[in-house]
């Protein structure tokens, strides 16, 4: 099987490790990676700000980028739900201001192919042990796009469930937003900040070593509070869990992976 | 009865302040979360849960796409069962048309059941500049007006009040305004409830005009029906001689069958009740039996205009429940009065902006108050999409666009104070379809990455004041991906690099 890896924007910038992950992770379970150089941004941060025009472009390259496969697969609960979601609103309004269809078939070819990764491994690969080892404790944060828009469910807790060596904590008040919310989080700072303060809490509370989610962009904020705070806790991406096995934890198995990057938020 | 909710600031600087109310962050955290619980406990009961919201927000719709021929069919309801209809276009001339009614009656006083429709319109400081003193008698609201505060829920105005800080509003305020708290009142509820009890007893028994809003008008047969909790309601619909109500024009329902589902769904979702206490409905007037005067002012007040935006018209199916604020994050932590609008939390940053327009700056900052979580959603007994209108609106206050404003078709320019966000996104939408340059920019960053500050300045401090600064990675995973697997991506199908 062969599928097009949607990197998205941030973790192609920031957290290539992740992307890097997926595709170890992928090829490890016999799938064929494909990066499309000419893949860029879903668009999301511009749509959810008001700016649904400048969307338009990115709507366009999304599906001439992924025109030659018949999957996408991303790492980022909510660049999916941008697809999902938003790309058919898109197309639906370009057609409502008599700008003909093209938009709204450019949407309808990117909806069905486009999957968030927990969504591709468990309903196409049909798995939940992936051949993980992560000896670690963790706890997962279920980011409110990947929840509530795409219906992820269970399917990442099944998949985490599945690691050998990793200890799950729950988190208190998990279904509650972290604050990050994309523009959100600079139109809106004190709010913001008092719902990640709170998650961050939680989180701590928690005792785990690690903090998992599917979304990249919250961890940059719950992560770059905690790191503010000198919290020890790590920010981790599910699909750098999952992409972890006995040969990266090291003889003595207590090195949390995420290097590579060299260094993590300051 | 100074306060009101004009002039007040944009939601982030309102904001900023209330969430260092410790507080009032704890009032609202314990009661929301209360609620909230209670709500799912409640909706988890019903196992066609799932039918009667997809029923709700249906009927709803329909009733809308057809709320000419339904208002025609209510108004010939309303008067064949003895009441009286009055129209009113906008805020200033319900009021008009109610103080008149008051005045008309020889009466200075009057006593009001709980409304969001006589909240939003004002009704309480338009009686009072025509000499008119409206006693508010629901508790929650009896606490607002004996505080001289503001509400700050829809449901439980003084959610942001505790006990203790009940027990001193009364203590200090209720003889001014009737029959004083009893001696030593504590903050036990019970006591609360009954010093409550005492005071308003009085206002029921010599009142002679009654002010209500609805939760429903059915057109069938001219019907208004009173949701409530406390049966303080009841009385001010059955003991005055004169009843007015207030009620918008999107309360209206066809027929008694449709009510059915509604009085499922309300209760439920704003009480956790499977049914409340008390239901009143009337039908114009009886001989013998309650009010011997009716009238219904129908409010329109920006509805109509709502309802001509195809994505924002969802809105006007709300049945003031108040589950999205229950549930929603941002009101929990920022409270209700940062939404300068007896509608706070999520319904209100979706139905103020359309009902007001979104001319003045706390109405742009509104539909921003959201990280766009979607919590409400989720909740929403009549399914109303609130983040994609909120997104919607977004879109109206920066790109600006065609609406309906009073009527009439205008378009309206971009808000102001938005350029330099509105060239950042175009740029970065210019960048991420040129990945040529965009990669450029990357490796860049990458390069200079040792130089990069750990905090910013200016507009960028809203981030790195409380969060660090995501370090720049030596390699982004394009460099990575063609550094080692270089060539076997093919060309780029995204067109221009």
């Amino acid at each position: 099987m062969r599928v097009a890896l949607f990197v998205t924007c941030i973790n192609d910038t920031l957290r290539p490790r992740t992307g890097r992950a997926v595709v170890t992770l992928l090829e490890r379970l016999g799938v064929d990676v494909d990066f499309p150089a000419g893949q860029s941004c879903c668009g999301q941060p511009q749509f959810n700000t008001g700016y649904r025009h400048a969307t338009e472009p990115l709507v366009r390259r999304f599906d001439r980028a992924f025109a030659d496969h018949a999957y996408v697969v991303t790492p980022s609960g909510s660049c999916a739900a941008m697809v999902r979601d938003n790309f058919p609103r898109i197309g639906a309004k370009a057609a409502a201001e008599g700008r003909g269809r093209e938009l709204a078939e450019a949407a309808a070819r990117a909806v069905p192919k486009t999957y968030e990764l927990t969504e591709f491994l468990v309903d196409v690969l049909g798995v939940t042990d992936v051949g993980a080892y992560y000896p670690h404790t963790v706890t997962y944060h279920p980011t409110c796009h990947g929840l509530r828009v795409l219906g992820l469910g269970d399917r990442p807790r099944r998949l985490l469930e599945r690691v050998r060596g990793l200890t799950l904590k729950e988190l208190p008040g998990a279904e509650e937003c972290c604050g990050f919310g994309g523009t959100f989080a600079v139109k809106n700072p004190a709010v913001s900040a008092a719902m990640g303060a709170d998650k961050v809490r939680a989180v701590t509370g928690t005792g785990a070593q690690a903090l998992c989610t599917v979304d990249n962009s919250c961890l940059l904020h719950v992560g770059g509070m905690l790191a503010r705070q000198g919290s020890t806790v790590r920010p981790v991406h599910l699909a750098e869990i999952l992409a972890s096995t006995e040969a990266d934890a090291g003889p003595a198995g207590r090195a949390l992976p995420g290097g590579g990057d060299r260094g993590g938020a300051r | 009865m100074s306060r009101s909710f004009l002039g007040m600031p944009a939601f982030p600087r309102a904001a900023a302040v209330s969430t260092r109310d410790t507080r009032l962050r704890a009032n609202l955290a314990h009661a929301t979360h209360t609620i909230r619980d209670k709500r799912a406990r409640a909706v988890a009961e019903l196992d066609d849960w799932a039918q009667l919201r997809a029923a709700g927000a249906a009927i709803k719709d329909r009733t809308l796409r057809h709320l000419d021929h339904y208002l025609e069919q209510l108004e010939e309801s309303v008067v064949a069962a003895g009441g009286r209809v009055h129209w009113a276009a906008d805020a200033d001339e319900a009021n008009r048309i109610v103080a008149r009614l008051v005045r008309e009656t020889g009466e200075r006083e009057v006593v009001k059941v709980k409304s969001m429709a006589t909240q939003e319109i004002g009704l309480n400081e338009a009686l009072a500049d025509a000499g008119i003193r409206a006693y508010e008698t629901d508790l929650a609201e009896l606490i607002v007006q004996l505080g001289d505060d503001l509400p700050s829920h829809i449901l439980v105005p003084a959610i942001h009040r505790n006990r203790a800080e009940i027990r001193d509003v009364f203590r200090r305020e209720m003889g001014k305004w009737g029959r004083p708290a009893p001696e030593g009142l504590s903050d036990s509820p019970a006591e609360l409830a009954e010093a409550a009890r005492l005071h308003l007893r009085e206002k029921f028994l010599t009142a002679k005009v009654g002010i209500s809003g609805a939760n429903f008008m059915v057109a069938e047969s001219g019907t208004l029906v009173v949701v409530e909790s406390e049966g303080n309601g009841r009385m001010c619909l059955t003991l005055p001689e004169t009843l007015i109500s207030v009620v918008g024009i999107e309360k209206t329902v066809p027929t008694w069958q449709d009510l059915e589902v509604f009085l499922q769904l309300l209760p439920r979702s704003s009480t956790a009740e499977r049914m409340n206490p008390y239901t009143t409905t009337w039908t114009g007037t009886t001989d013998g039996d309650g009010p011997r005067t009716f009238h219904l002012v129908l409010l329109d007040n920006g509805r109509t205009d709502t309802l001509a935006d195809t994505v924002g018209r969802q809105a006007l199916r709300c049945i003031r429940c108040s589950a999205c604020l229950n549930v929603c994050p941002v009101y929990e932590r920022a409270g209700g009065h940062a939404y300068g609008s007896p509608y706070p939390g999520p319904i209100g940053a979706i139905l103020t902006p359309q009902l007001r327009g979104v001319a003045g700056p706390l109405e742009q900052s509104l539909p921003y108050a959201s990280s766009l979580c979607g919590a409400c959603y989720e909740v929403c007994p009549v399914a109303i999409d609130i983040p994609e209108v909120l997104v919607h609106l977004r879109e109206r206050v920066v790109e600006g666009g065609p609406v309906t404003r009073h009527g009439a078709r205008v378009v309206l320019k971009p808000a102001k104070g938005h350029a330099a966000e509105r060239a950042a996104m175009r740029a970065a939408a210019w960048a991420f379809d040129h990945p040529g340059a965009l990669r450029g920019g990357m490796r860049l960053a990458a390069r200079t990455r040792r130089l990069h500050p750990r905090r910013l300045p200016g507009p960028g401090r809203a981030w790195s004041d409380t969060r660090a600064l995501p370090a720049v990675p030596a390699e982004s995973f394009r460099d990575w991906w063609q550094r080692t697997r270089g060539g076997a991506a093919g060309p780029e199908r995204g067109g221009r690099t």
